[in-house]
Parts: structure tokens; C-alpha cells; sequence
């Protein structure tokens, strides 16, 4: 099996350690993991602020650069969202490009439902209790809300809990936490608050995005609760530093 | 009424700070969610409910010319009248010609967004009527001279203790029920005020949930009672309506309003459903002399076959916005018009304009929860993406955001500049953060550090580190 990762924008620039998870999960099924050379951001920012020309010309070679992958997986609802729901949309008019969206969108899937539904065999350790957060994306377009769960369930000493309130939007919602920061500040802060409440002592998810923003929000409130990507977790990478956390 | 929605990232900061609306949201915000869950809970077949109003409501709009002329067919054969306007002035001017022809001095108002949309209550007292809000949220915030801030319960960003003073400041009368501490009383001290308005009125005005075609009826739900009373007891009864609320049978409308009732309150059935079948028959023992229907469009006929289409399924059960962690956040006043929440959100732009209304879909995260609730599945995100797409085609983004967009976009499609920018950028922000993993203030980024330290990057992208281990194994 060969699969095509896309790492997206957030994950290359951020934390490359997410990437390396990804790489080991999914080489972890046997397969050969190819990353894709021209790939840079899938267009989302300029799709959700209106500009679709932009949208579209960043799509393009996006949508050339993973053709012919049987699996494309992004370690990201958001993007994977914006693959599989947002592009065939975009070339809605363009019955050329509409064909090859929608064949990227077929072979396109969310890092944690593909390894859940390839059998993945976890092989990692962490003991404490884990909250999972569901970016809207991951829960709303993609439906993907049972994978992960399964996948921390084979962790080995882990105890998922629930966050309260879980459908509620974290408020990174991409340029939304900067245009209108006073409202997204009040949102990441119910979210942060819900975090705590749950009991958890690490909080996963599997889009940096929300996982920046959350972060974010607990460590000005001085929260001990460590923040990783969900696959860092499954990776057994939780040894290094969690998002926001200083070297040791 | 003057929309404000230019100014909704003002608004919403001072919603945030006020600390009484913040209470009164916060009570209101969970209650409604969890009566809809409770209720939805208890009604195994709601998705085939849900889809079988979609249908419903899809066929009505595909046919909604015809809907509407049978509807005007059935009142009139039932001794009632059509009125038909275009514009806001039009429904007002066919107002006040009913009243004035009416004699009327009181009228006696139910709730009604097409009335608030309309602004029928400034037109009406500027030709020196006066007119009675007899909803208990409409009439609150009637006598605070307040527009409402939630299309089902318009009061509900009032507290308890500010209905009480209102009160206490308005109804001098002896013989009144004091003091008001509980809800009770309050409703109380309301109803014996609204009686008497009710008997005094010479014409009710209602708005109605929806039009039968097949009968010529209309359709009103509340959970007071005043719709009725407002209807029947004076002497003419004006409805007024937007030509979406067409639907063909009556049976169509029990689909619809079981949806309805669920989705807005969590209730199975509303208190009162009141059909409403032209003026009173020789054989009635009461009811209206007139029976009169407002027909509003206001760029409804517009929207139809449009980018739009989908929000004419709207059923105002507010749902969505009971849902919309922005709306709970600020509550409906920051919305700066009629319409608060995902839903006003796509009609005030379509309704005021979208310079006037740009902010509101640009306040959202797209977390896509107002559609997941609907119950007219209506693609609410997708259209507030559209607003965002006319927005910018129509050069009325911002420049700030659309220079940062445009040279994101520029180095995006460079890979190799795309990498250089990032190494570069990437590596200054580490140096920056001085291994302490995070910022609690950075220059440009004020709007994400006020309330939320910004995680620094681990160091390094990706994609230089995966072409290293590939090169050295
Ligand atoms: S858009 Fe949907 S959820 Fe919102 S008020 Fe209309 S019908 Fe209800």
C-alpha cells in the first residue's frame, strides 16, 4: 500500500513532530509513505474568506500533486474537510477539474478514521486521562467521531473522559479568532474551562488549529493539562514537550 | 429600524462586558439546548420527520406561485382580503389604509418578525395609533423600547429583576399584584394590564407560522394565548405574512409544526396552534367583522431559484440560533437588526444590504452546528461563505485582510518561496520564544495573545526535516 500524505500548512510550519507520527502510524500498516513535494497549503483561508479564485489556484496543483495516491491522508479534519467536502464544490463549473476533485476527494481520508478503518495495532503507552476534542470539521463534515476514540482505547494505561459540552466550537475558527478576537477569546475560554472540568490531565485532538487555540487558552490560565496532537499520542511521542510547553 | 450591523464587532464587545446580559444568556443558552435534546431524544423518528418537512417545504417553494394564488382564491371565497406587498412601505401603507378604514384608535399586536421587519409598530404610532405588544417578551421590551433579541423569545436577554422594575416604574394601578419576585407574579401583574388592552383594541394584528393554501387559513402558534385573543376579540384581524410561510394542505403544516414545536422549545406541541379561516360566519358566536392578510415579499421572490433559495425553507424556530456559540456569546442586539444569529446572519445582508450587513457572516467560525440542528436542513455555513464570496467579488473586504490573504495566497503557490518563508519565519518565532515553548504577547499578533499565550513552533518545518531523513536514512 502507498499513501500520499499531505501534512498541511499547520503541521509543517507548527510541529513537525506530527508529521513523523503520522509517517510511523501509517507505516505501522505495512504501508509506504510517500510526502509529496509541491504540496503547501490547500486553499482553505482563502475559501472561507471569499477569495475563490485564490481558492482554486491553490487547489490546482494540490489536486495534480496528489493524483494517483490510492490513499491521500491529512492528519487534519480541517483540511481533510476542505479535500473531501470544499473541493469538489469549488469546481462545481468546471466539469475538467470537478472530475479530478472528486477522485481526490474518493481517495482523500482523516489520519485517525484511516487507521481505524485499517486496523491500525497501537503500540504506545500513557497513563493518565485523556480528553479527545473533535474539531468541528473532524465532527460535522467528516463524521468522524468513534475512530479516535477506539484508537485511544488501545493506548495502554489510558482512561478517556468526556469533555463537557463536546459539540461546542473551540473559537479558533481560522482568521475568525483574529477578526474577532474579543468573541473567540470567550469561546476558546468556556472550551479551556470544559477541558479542566472534564478531569483530564492531556487534551488530543487530531487538528492543530484547534489544538493551538486551546492550548493557548490553558496555559494563560496556568493549567497543568498537556496538549498533543492525537497522533503524537498513538505514536507514543508524548515525551517531548506538548504544544506551548518550554523545553525541559 | 436603523440596522447597526456595521457595527457588530462594537456591539459584541460591549454585549461581552455587560455583565446582566451575560447572565441572562447564559441561563437561556442551556435551557434551550436541552429542552431540543430532551425532546428530539423522545422522538425516534425526527430524521424522517426532518426529511419529510425539507420535502414539503421544497415542493411549496418550487411551486410557491401557485400555492399563493390558491391561498388568495380560498380567503377571499371566504370573505376575507389579500393584501400584496412588495416593499416594507407597501405592507405598512396596507396597514394603516385597514385601520384608518377601520376606525381604529388600539390595536392589539401578537408577535410578529415580518412585523419587526416591516417596522409596522414605528408606522403605526407615527399615524397616531397606539399599539399594544400583547406577547409577554414583545410587550417587555415594547415598554423598554428595546427591538428583541431572539426571533421566539424576544425578551430573553432581559433578567427577572429588570422585567420587575420595568413594571414597578410603568403600572402605577392600585389593586395591582405586588410585589413581583417570582415569574408568576410578574405574569400576573402582565395579564391584568393586557386584559384591558385587549377589550379596548379595535383591530389585532398577528403574524402567522404559516399560510394553508387548500383552505385559506393561517396558521399561529404561542404559548400564551394572546394570538388568539388578539385575533378574535377585536373587530378586525390583520395577519401579516411573508410569502414563504405557503404551504399546500393542512396536513402539511401538523409536519411541520411538530418540527417546529421541537426545535424551538423542546416542546411536543406549542400551547396554543390556532388556525385562522377568514372573518366571522353569520353562525359564529364571535370573531373579527374583517378579515385581512398582509403579504409581505421583501426580496423573498428574489432569493427564490438563487445562491438563497435554501433560507426560504426557514420555519423561525430559532434553534440555530440557540446553538451558535457566537449568539451566545453576545446575544441577538449586537446583530444590530431584526434578524440575530446564523439565520439573521444570511437575511439581513440579503435585507439591508451587504455593506451595511458584512460583519455578521464574517462572525463565525463555520462550525457548522446552526445546519446540524435545523430542521430545514438548511446549508446555513455555505451561504454565509457565499455572503463572504459576493463580499469580496464586490471589493468590500477589508484591506488588511485581503493583502494578508493575497500574499499568503502568492507564496502558497511557490513551493520554493512558500519553504524559504517558512524556514525563515519558523525559525525567528523559535529563536524568539527563547525555549519557553510560547508567547504571552507578540508584536501583530495583540488580537490572539490578549486572552490565550501563542504556542511557539517545535523548530524547523516538516518538509526540510523529511527531506533529511530521507537523504540520510
Ligand atoms: S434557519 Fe433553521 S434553525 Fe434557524 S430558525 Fe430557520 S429553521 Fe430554525
Amino acid at each position: 500500500m502507498r499513501i500520499a500524505l499531505f501534512v498541511s500548512c499547520l503541521v509543517d510550519l507548527y510541529r513537525p513532530s506530527v508529521g513523523f507520527a503520522a509517517v510511523k502510524l501509517l507505516e505501522g500498516l505495512g504501508a509506504e509513505v510517500v510526502v509529496p513535494e509541491g504540496q503547501t497549503c490547500c486553499g482553505q483561508p482563502a475559501f472561507n474568506s471569499g477569495d475563490l479564485a485564490a481558492a482554486r489556484d491553490l487547489a490546482r496543483p494540490l489536486i495534480d500533486t496528489l493524483a494517483g495516491f490510492e490513499h491521500v491522508v491529512v492528519p487534519s479534519g480541517s483540511c481533510a474537510g476542505m479535500l473531501v467536502k470544499y473541493y469538489p464544490e469549488l469546481f462545481a463549473h468546471e466539469p475538467e477539474w470537478l472530475a479530478k476533485a472528486r477522485t481526490l476527494a474518493r481517495h482523500s481520508r482523516e489520519l485517525s478514521a484511516f487507521l481505524a478503518e485499517h486496523g491500525a495495532v497501537i503500540d504506545a503507552r500513557h497513563a493518565g486521562r485523556v480528553a479527545m476534542h473533535d474539531s468541528c470539521s473532524s465532527r460535522r463534515e467528516l463524521n468522524v467521531l468513534a475512530e479516535p476514540r477506539r484508537l485511544l482505547n488501545a493506548v495502554a494505561g489510558l482512561e478517556q473522559v468526556d469533555i463537557p459540552e463536546a459539540e461546542t466550537c473551540c473559537g479558533f475558527g481560522g482568521t475568525f479568532c483574529v477578526k474577532y478576537p474579543d468573541i473567540s477569546a470567550r469561546m476558546v475560554s468556556d472550551k479551556a474551562e470544559a477541558v479542566i472540568n472534564s478531569g483530564a490531565d492531556t487534551l488530543v485532538s487530531g487538528d492543530m488549529g484547534c489544538l493551538l487555540n486551546i492550548a493557548g487558552r490553558l496555559k494563560r490560565m496556568e493549567s497543568p493539562v498537556r496538549v498533543y496532537h492525537i497522533a503524537e499520542l498513538l505514536a507514543g511521542m508524548t515525551d517531548a514537550p506538548g504544544i506551548g510547553e518550554g523545553e525541559r | 429600524m436603523k440596522p447597526s450591523s456595521h457595527a457588530f464587532a462594537e456591539n459584541a464587545r460591549r454585549a461581552l462586558h455587560d455583565a446582566t446580559l451575560q447572565q441572562a444568556l447564559a441561563k437561556a443558552g442551556v435551557g434551550f439546548v436541552d429542552k431540543r435534546r430532551g425532546a428530539i431524544a423522545g422522538l425516534p423518528e425526527f430524521e424522517a420527520l426532518r426529511e419529510a418537512g425539507r420535502a414539503i417545504k421544497d415542493h411549496s417553494l418550487a411551486n410557491l406561485d401557485h400555492y399563493l394564488a390558491r391561498f388568495e382564491q380560498q380567503v377571499t371565497a371566504g370573505g376575507g382580503q389579500v393584501h400584496w406587498a412588495e416593499t416594507p412601505a407597501q405592507a405598512c401603507a396596507a396597514v394603516l389604509d385597514i385601520c384608518q378604514q377601520a376606525g381604529a384608535r388600539m390595536i392589539a399586536k401578537g408577535k410578529s418578525m415580518v412585523g419587526e421587519e416591516i417596522a409596522v409598530n414605528d408606522a403605526l404610532e407615527a399615524a397616531g395609533y397606539e399599539v399594544v405588544e400583547t406577547d409577554l417578551g414583545e410587550y417587555i421590551i415594547q415598554i423598554a423600547h428595546e427591538p428583541p433579541s431572539h426571533i421566539i423569545a424576544p425578551a430573553v436577554h432581559k433578567t427577572r429583576g429588570q422585567i420587575a422594575a420595568l413594571f414597578e416604574a410603568l403600572h402605577h394601578r392600585p389593586g395591582l399584584t405586588r410585589p413581583l419576585e417570582t415569574v408568576p407574579q410578574i405574569v400576573d401583574e402582565a395579564r391584568q394590564i393586557l386584559r384591558d388592552k385587549f377589550l379596548a383594541a379595535d383591530v389585532g394584528i398577528t403574524g402567522a407560522n404559516f399560510l394553508i393554501a387548500e383552505t385559506g387559513s393561517t396558521v399561529i402558534v404561542t404559548n400564551e394565548g394572546n394570538g388568539d385573543l388578539s385575533a378574535t376579540l377585536p373587530r378586525v384581524h390583520i395577519v401579516l405574512a411573508s410569502i414563504e410561510k405557503a404551504v399546500p394542505t393542512l396536513e402539511d403544516a401538523s409536519v411541520l409544526l411538530r418540527l417546529l414545536a421541537r426545535s424551538a422549545t423542546g416542546q411536543e406541541i406549542t400551547s396554543y396552534t390556532t388556525f385562522f379561516t377568514g372573518p366571522r360566519r353569520a353562525d359564529d358566536l364571535d370573531g373579527p367583522e374583517e378579515f385581512h392578510v398582509v403579504l409581505v415579499d421583501n426580496g423573498r421572490s428574489q432569493m427564490l431559484g438563487g445562491a438563497y433559495h435554501e433560507m426560504l425553507r426557514c420555519i423561525r424556530c430559532g434553534a440555530c440560533l440557540n446553538h451558535c456559540p457566537v449568539y451566545g456569546a453576545v446575544g441577538g442586539h449586537a446583530y444590530g437588526w431584526v434578524y440575530p444569529g446564523p439565520m439573521g446572519a444570511v437575511l439581513t445582508p440579503l435585507m439591508v444590504g451587504l455593506k451595511e450587513g458584512r460583519p455578521l457572516p464574517n462572525a463565525s467560525t463555520l462550525c457548522g452546528r446552526c445546519e446540524a440542528v435545523c430542521p430545514m436542513s438548511i446549508p446555513l455555513p455555505k451561504m454565509l461563505r457565499e455572503h463572504r464570496r459576493r463580499e469580496f467579488v464586490q471589493g468590500l473586504t477589508p484591506p488588511r485582510g485581503r493583502w494578508a490573504l493575497a500574499a499568503w495566497a502568492y507564496g502558497a503557490r511557490r513551493p520554493w518561496l512558500y519553504r524559504k518563508l517558512g524556514r525563515w519565519m519558523v525559525a525567528m518565532l523559535k529563536l524568539m520564544s527563547g525555549g519557553r515553548g510560547r508567547f504571552r504577547s507578540l508584536p501583530f499578533a495583540g488580537a490572539w495573545t490578549a486572552a490565550r499565550d501563542l504556542p511557539a513552533p517545535q523548530g524547523g518545518t516538516f518538509m526540510d526535516q523529511w527531506q533529511r531523513r530521507k537523504h540520510h536514512g
